[in-house]
């Protein structure tokens, strides 16, 4: 193997037989990889398919808390989890940049099999191509993943007047990591991604009670999904912005730049709305998992402002907390 | 991260605040509306964020001034640096707040030349934007140097490094305002009826606080110097209101833990030694004397301006846009027929939607549940 990728990797002959055979496959062997088809026969899945897929272009590819690798696994994942599915099976793209250290494709191929494993997933067929230098960014990531229905009716459809907001943790630890590892923020502390596979925690969020919708709220953070509940619907979330968790280091890095860290991606955070007295049962069930230890209640389904997400500050005063416009930027003093 | 923290909480949701909305209304209820303007961006989404204007009104009118240094840059500037993102070799440094700014054309901004191929890179710092002219010695690297007493000094140090290591790919576009010259202009206008002033706290920690003296000796007008907390800005409405209705003018700093009397002097040297006041033209407000900063006969190689021939001027506002009332305080973001109909952020017809620090931008993020 060389020390960096070159076009020879993507070429489709010995180079890319060295690639699959020397890195992707002692790290995600299993039988129906093995085959190498063109294809991956799967067995009967025992249920509805449920099925995602979710491209990975971030920058830099490592930071506290996780790495693209991880993020891939978690993104897709996450996904098939949130509509209410069991993770089971993934492929995986890899499209790498010419001269990217082969020592950082194994760790990132590393950190892949560490999160498959852990999410219970299979990386059952794949594809490997490398761009010239300047074409790409060190390397993106593509995932597409399978898994089986276990929770059929979620959706904004089964929302009702009354339902409780949860949410399984702090919210933007991912958002302001990133920006940290970019070196955007002047300061350096304790910002590490709250990146995770969500299988455990949506498992025992369904098991503990009538859960109404689940979603992981990554780009546009908690504010942006939460409209997307209800926009265009008669039903509107009243939040408690005391009670959404923002972790300190967090709170005071989107302070320094201008943002809000209730419109910062989470990679690892599940919102979830559930029966009203079930949220007891649901929060219960989430604190006893690691992840979701901080999960708490944010706020209530209602009628007041159709179409809205009304958050109740602190002072008490009342405002609409809309959708993200664009990305997020630093303030300039 | 430092662990004062904690006690922020103690400033965003005061123990008292309660008892100061009260008090603010028992003082305003049998009286004309007491108009408090701010004139720092961040102070305008602060009270935005925190709801404040509906919390305090009818009593307390608040009203946005010329606090965004976007919002206060005219057309034609922008412009310019527009057309500058389009010369070959030029590498354009900005804060992210620029970005999205249309200049006289609508949808023409410097994030939609980036899509078509300049190279326009966003910035944290002035020293950021040295540091890619250091890295990048085949670019020529402009930094676009916006805003008041507060990024002034940054951008002073920036050029005064640069000259040290003898760089010659780097300059600036200088765009930096002076805040009092521009606030005499807005008071000694006929039509400017405020009350009181709440100042900027960031650019007081640079000034010192003294420098908004002349606000109660020679306007007669109530001023207090905030810091940025809900509760800051609540405390210093409530000193305000007090002022007005006791007939009591004077400066008063509630910042202190971060502003002194004398402010930041070797920050203001950095500046002086870098900077002179000239003319400087205001969306809204007009040409002002001494309202400006341009850079010294000495550090003239560093100046963008003269170094490609940038044609300055107030360039066309787009049709329909109020932008410069709202500026000057005589209209507030709602009461334009535009806003949120045909100017959002997403698609801003003027900079005070657009811009981080906008009034227009900050009535639309935080608008009330109320209206």
């Amino acid at each position: 193997m060389q020390s960096i990728i070159t076009m020879d990797y993507g070429s489709g002959g010995v180079r890319t037989a060295q690639l699959i055979d020397e890195i992707l496959l002692p790290a995600f062997g299993n039988a129906t990889l093995n085959d190498l088809g063109d294809g991956a026969v799967l067995p009967d899945l025992g249920g509805q398919p449920v099925f995602s897929t979710d491209s990975f272009v971030v920058t830099p590819w490592k930071f506290p808390g996780g790495d693209i690798g991880k993020l891939a696994v978690c993104g897709t994942v996450n996904d098939l989890c949130m509509a209410g599915g069991k993770p089971l099976y993934l492929s995986l793209s890899l499209i790498l940049e010419e001269g990217l250290p082969m020592d950082d494709l194994r760790t990132v191929v590393d950190s892949i099999a560490r999160t498959a494993r852990e999410a219970g997933v299979q990386i059952v067929t794949g594809d490997t191509k490398v761009v010239e230098r300047g074409s790409a960014d060190g390397l993106y990531i593509n995932t597409a993943g399978i898994g089986v229905l276990r929770a059929p009716g979620l959706g904004r459809r089964a929302l009702r007047p009354g339902d409780a907001v949860l949410v399984s943790g702090s919210v933007g630890c991912h958002g302001a990591a990133v920006l940290m590892a970019r070196g955007d923020l002047p300061v350096e502390g304790d910002l590490r991604s709250d990146c995770r596979p969500l299988h455990e925690l949506s498992a025992a969020a369904l098991a503990a009670g009538e859960v109404h919708i689940l979603r992981d709220p990554t780009r546009g953070g908690v504010a942006t999904t939460l409209n997307e509940f209800v926009e265009g619907s008669g039903l509107c979330i009243d939040l408690e912005e005391e009670a959404i968790p923002v972790d300190e280091p967090v709170a005071a890095a989107c302070d320094l730049l201008g943002l809000d860290p209730l419109y910062a991606a989470c990679e690892g955070r599940m919102l979830a709305v559930v029966a009203p007295g079930d949220a007891e049962a649901v929060l219960g069930a989430l604190r006893a998992l690691p992840g979701g230890e901080g999960a708490c209640r944010i706020g209530t389904v209602g009628t007041g402002r159709p179409g809205k997400v009304v958050l109740h500050t602190a002072l008490g005063g009342s405002r609409i907390l809309g959708k993200l416009t664009g990305a997020q930027l630093p303030r300039i003093c | 991260m430092p662990c004062e923290d904690s006690w922020l909480k103690a400033f965003r949701n005061p123990a008292g605040a309660a008892r100061l909305v009260q008090d603010i209304r028992r003082r305003t209820q049998d009286r004309a509306p007491v108009r408090i303007m701010e004139i720092c961006g961040t102070h305008t989404m602060a009270i935005a964020k925190a709801g404040l204007r509906s919390l305090l009104a009818p009593g307390v009118e608040l009203i946005s001034g010329p606090g965004c240094p976007v919002c206060v840059t005219p057309a034609g500037d922008i412009d310019a640096a527009l057309e500058l993102s389009a010369r070959p070799g030029v590498t354009l440094a900005t804060y992210g707040d620029l970005l999205r700014v249309p200049g006289s054309l609508r949808g023409d901004t410097l994030l939609r030349r980036r899509a078509e191929g300049a190279d326009v890179r966003t910035v944290y710092s002035a020293a950021d934007a040295v540091d890619l002219a250091r890295t990048n010695p085949d670019r020529e690297v402009v930094f676009l140097g916006v805003g008041f007493e507060t990024t002034a000094p940054g951008t002073a140090a920036c050029v005064l490094d640069a000259a040290g290591d003898g760089l010659d790919n780097f300059s600036v576009f200088c765009l930096l305002k002076r805040t009092e010259p521009a606030l005499r202009a807005l008071l000694n206008a006929p039509d400017c009826g405020v009350d009181a002033l709440l100042c900027p706290g960031h650019v007081a920690a640079i000034t010192g606080a003294d420098a908004f003296a002349f606000l109660p000796r020679e306007y007669g007008l109530p001023a207090v110097v905030g810091g940025f907390e809900a509760g800051d800005v609540l405390y210093a409405v409530w000193r305000m209101v007090c002022m007005v209705c006791d007939g009591t003018p004077a400066l008063e700093n509630e910042y202190v833990r971060l502003v002194t009397a004398g402010g930041n002097a070797a920050a203001r040297a950095a500046v002086d030694r870098v900077f002179q006041p000239a003319d400087s033209l205001w969306r809204g407000l007009g040409e002002i004397p001494d309202s400006g900063l341009v850079l010294r006969p000495a550090y003239a190689r560093y100046d963008a301006a003269a170094r490609y021939g940038l044609a300055r001027g107030a360039g066309t506002e787009p049709p329909g846009c109020r932008c410069g009332q709202v500026i000057r305080g005589l209209l507030h973001p709602e009461e334009c027929p535009l806003f949120g109909r045909l100017c959002r952020p997403e698609d801003p017809v003027g900079p005070c939607m657009v811009s981080g620090e906008g009034a227009c931008a900050a009535a639309w993020k935080y608008r009330s549940a109320d209206v």
